[in-house]
């Protein structure tokens, strides 16, 4: 009897005062709407501001649908590529014990830490006339910098967290029984991998995935370093916003950033609908790097 | 070496051990050797000189305003999404996440647009005497902006980890609402509320495209660090661009440093054992 | 399958977790390697397996040195101690799974066919379509034995094979796997901590502490004749009494118990619960009633020595006593160890 009263009205925990919670609800909602979601909004507001001719004709431009276009090369070759690699570090990391892996968890991280301009300036100085490779490149008449292979590599830096950081706390969690189970089972590697590994982490790597391809989409400080800003070549779409927007073309350049706003819309859509298949749910504070406990003597 | 059970340790460390060192080491690396190939004289000259100083002056200062405002804003959002379920929270969980998502050069131009003196929120400011776009403030907008999700995402997991026997047992002890919130939940949350700021803090300081459009961008009062390295660059200064550049790699990888001790502690009270 | 272990070392870091460990199991045998949690009972488990390499010595399986074998190819069960079933797959497609990536091609319908057959050797008839998450921990466990035996391995290795399960269904699913094994003949090596399961299940104990043998033998041996005060210890409630040898006799004040082969000195008397006895008058050991606990199998009654040593023992629940009772306890059967 007193469970089913207990159930019914639970005693009030802190903070459940009637008036401080609405309160704190208002307060919340209203500077949310004010900081971030009027920002959403606005962009809607003035893409259409001289109408949908100035629209249709912004997306219809020659110079935007190319850097649409730029902007999606660069995520199909930076984006799968960041994959593998988020997949065999966390592999690496995970399933094996060795010297340094704690060290190489850090590193994997850095991008995260750093600003995308110091990003920009240090590609520069690789692949740069005045960088290590450079006049070798030039030489060759190889084409880094100012090009898309320049823009691949410096999304490739500050993306290159993105698969491993979601993938390595759930591979830690799962430990390694179950490919164990497989290997004794008599299953290869690839085996192991494909049908016992990845379906267990099928959720966060595409979680990893959808994450790391926004990001692609629309970094703009480092890519705006290692670009070169040519209009019709090496724009992409952020860098193709900020052009116009200096142009005095306000218009145009929301409606442009239009086209991003939905893709970060979709991405937050996909990012609910992927944490409730329990991906990103072994979570742990953003930038950090995941506790790996040292190799535990099995008793 | 030790002989591994399950097979692909040399393909996957090799795989990211190339990665790694392509994409990450080599271009970090090409910078700390062109700043340092500069002279420890030049270098001083460059990373004191009165322009820049002045850039990390505004870059520090609003960034230190923008964490302080979401110290407070983002503990309130995470405590309202943990604590109280209301119509619509999943949706506003949801778009907390929209600082990341978004693009920072379109976050840049809407904030500007909305600060702007003719904007929606501009035109209000402005006749109660306040100018937010093309100032200091406008930067620390930006950067509430960006970094807003760092504080939210750090403490909202320990916030519903919380035991709630904690509260009960100090209720059960006579403790009112705010004795228990300020001695047993706000301590229980300080490292990861800590570990969140020096993100946030930490993103703020790096933070190039939302502020650029917002800031006015004026040499000694609203040029950020960030684009002073760029604008040294389209000058073909790459010696000063590389020190002051430098200079934001040495601040980011301090801010790592400070970040992992203050996670570790934050995991302190989770970790069993 | 008989399985010989020649001085195996394994290390851990800094943590020499199996030193020097020989072993031989036969073919057919039931085995349990029983121990305190740190004492290498499953490093060598899994070493027999292959999931870990020994740092030295050798593991035949029969005459072959299996000792660099891969796990992939050395054909041994192998039955996790949290089960490790594939959480995506059905039970049907968890215990086909072995079939379907060995090297031996099998048709379909033989592979459909052998995981009927092993359903319904493991009870689990009608529940090959749920997933690992939708059955039972007992249940689970069982469809662990059953992909392990689905390879045909000639040898099956379990790791705490009960550890995850309460009570009522330990007890059962001990005597179901003893009835498997009797069924099948396969040579079987199981690890745990839980004295009373070694004992129930196997043909032989093999009881480890801090990496090495301490004694081997059958559950009648290692009971009867405990080699040493650990082993003595670990296999149950036991009461020690200081004692002191003199010409093979451990004199513990008011106490003589025959001590065959220990040398004089200072000496630990061990003895069960069940071996001592209480009378109001000696001889014995002087010792007062601290407190008397009812249970349903009998009567146990703490006292305490004049030495001041708390002595358990069991008594018939008629027999008349209480707190504060002085006294005598008698030793029926006891254990003598050099102290030390």
């Amino acid at each position: 009897m007193s469970a089913v009263q207990s159930s019914r009205r639970k005693p009030p925990r802190v903070g459940d005062n009637p008036i401080f919670r609405r309160l704190m609800i208002g307060i919340v909602l209203i500077l949310g709407a004010l900081l971030v979601l009027a920002p959403l909004i606005v962009i809607g507001f003035e893409a259409f501001s001289e109408g949908w001719r100035v629209y249709a004709s912004t997306l219809a431009d020659p110079d935007t649908r190319h850097a649409i276009f730029l902007t999606v090369v660069t995520a199909l070759i930076a984006v799968p590529i960041n994959t593998i690699f988020g997949v065999a570090a966390a592999w690496a990391i995970t399933k094996f014990d060795f010297p340094g892996r704690r060290l190489l968890l850090v590193v994997i991280e850095i991008p995260f830490s750093i600003s995308p301009i110091v990003a920009g300036v240090a590609y520069l100085f690789v692949y740069g006339l005045q960088g290590f490779f450079g006049p070798l490149f030039e030489a060759y008449d190889i084409k880094v910098l100012f090009a898309l292979p320049g823009i691949v590599l410096a999304s490739m830096f500050v993306t290159a967290p993105f698969v491993a950081r979601e993938l390595i706390p759930l591979m830690q969690a799962q430990g390694r029984d179950l490919e164990e189970a497989a290997t004794s089972l008599g299953a290869s590697g690839w085996r192991t991998f494909f049908s016992v590994t990845l379906p267990n982490i099928k959720w966060a790597l595409l979680y990893g995935v959808v994450l790391c391809n926004a990001r692609v989409m629309g970094e703009f400080g480092a890519v705006s370093v290692v670009s070169g800003n040519i209009r019709g070549q090496t724009n992409t779409l952020p860098l193709h916003i900020e052009l116009l927007y200096h142009d005095y073309q306000a218009a145009g350049a929301f409606a442009s950033a239009s086209i991003l706003a939905v893709i970060a819309v979709i991405t937050i859509i996909a990012k609910v609908a992927l944490e409730r298949q329990g991906a990103g749910r072994v979570r742990r504070p953003a930038l950090s790097t995941p506790a790996i406990p040292a190799a535990e003597p099995k008793p | 070496m030790r002989r591994n059970v399950l097979p692909g340790l040399s393909l996957s460390l090799g795989v990211t051990l190339f990665y790694v060192g392509l994409i990450v080491v080599l271009p970090l690396a090409a910078l700390i050797f062109k700043a340092a190939s500069l002279g420890p004289s030049d270098y001083w000259a460059i990373i004191s000189s009165p322009r820049a100083v002045a850039s990390y002056r505004v870059t520090v200062l609003s960034a230190l305003g923008a964490t302080a405002f979401n110290l407070v804003f983002g503990l309130a959002l995470a405590w309202v999404l943990t604590r109280y379920k209301f119509p619509g929270w999943r949706i506003v969980d949801a778009i907390v996440d929209l600082p990341f998502a978004l693009p920072t050069a379109v976050a840049g131009i809407s904030l500007t647009a909305l600060f702007a003196t003719n904007g929606w929120f501009g035109s209000i400011l402005s006749d109660l005497g306040i100018r937010v776009a093309y100032t200091p403030l406008g930067i620390m907008v930006a950067m509430c902006f960006t970094s807003l999700p760092f504080i939210v995402r750090t403490v909202q997991p320990v916030l519903e980890d919380l035991d709630p026997a904690l509260e009960e047992a100090a209720q059960s002890l006579g403790g009112s609402d705010w004795t228990i919130f300020r001695k047993v939940i706000l301590p229980l949350l300080a490292p990861a509320l800590l570990a969140g700021l020096s993100l946030s803090f930490a993103r703020s300081l790096g933070e190039f495209g939302a502020i650029i459009f917002i800031a006015g961008n004026q040499p000694m009062s609203t040029e950020i660090t960030a684009l002073l390295v760029f604008i040294r660059l389209e000058e073909y200064d790459y010696q000063a661009a590389a020190a002051i550049a430098s200079v934001l790699l040495i601040t980011a990888f301090l801010m790592l440093a400070i970040t992992n001790i203050l996670q570790s502690r934050a995991l302190r009270y989770t970790m069993k054992g | 399958m008989k399985i010989r272990l020649d001085h195996v070392v394994k290390t851990f870091d800094t943590f020499r977790a199996v030193r020097d460990v020989s072993l031989e199991i036969e073919s057919g045998e039931l085995v349990a390697l029983l121990g305190p949690s740190g004492s290498g009972k499953t490093t060598i488990l899994r070493m027999v397996a292959g999931l870990e390499f020994a740092d030295g010595g050798h593991i035949y399986f029969g005459d072959q040195d299996a000792t660099d074998i891969p796990v992939r190819d050395r054909g041994v069960g192998f039955v996790f101690q949290h089960y490790a079933l594939f959480p995506h797959m059905t039970v049907q497609e968890n215990i086909a799974f072995g079939m379907k990536v060995s090297k031996v091609k099998r048709e379909k319908s033989a592979i459909a066919a052998r995981v009927d057959d092993l359903l319904r050797l493991v009870q689990l008839e009608g529940l090959g379509d749920r997933f690992p998450a939708q059955i039972s921990g007992g249940q689970r466990q069982r469809v662990a034995l059953a992909r392990a035996l689905a390879v045909d391995p000639k040898v099956l290795l379990l790791d705490e094979p009960f550890g995850a399960l309460d009570a009522a269904v330990r007890r059962d699913l001990r005597r179901w796997l003893r009835e498997i094994h009797d069924e099948l003949g396969i040579t079987t090596l199981f690890v745990t901590h839980d004295q009373e399961e070694a004992l129930d299940l196997a043909d032989r104990v093999v009881i480890l502490n801090q990496g090495q043998v301490v004694q081997q033998g059958t559950p009648e041996q290692v009971c009867r004749e405990p080699g040493s005060a650990f082993v003595t210890r670990f296999l149950g409630d036991t009461n020690r009494i200081s004692a002191e040898v003199r010409g093979g006799v451990a004199y513990a004040d008011g106490a003589a118990i025959a001590a065959d082969g220990v040398a004089n000195g200072a000496a630990e008397v061990y003895a069960r619960p069940g071996d001592l006895a209480w009378s109001e008058t000696g001889p014995g050991i002087a010792a007062s009633v601290t407190r008397v606990l009812d249970r349903p199998g009998g009567r146990r009654v703490i006292a305490i020595t004049t030495t001041g040593e708390h002595l358990e023992f069991d008594v018939e629940p008629e027999l008349a006593v209480r707190a504060g009772q002085q006294g005598f306890v008698t030793l029926r059967r006891a254990q003598v160890f050099a102290a030390g």
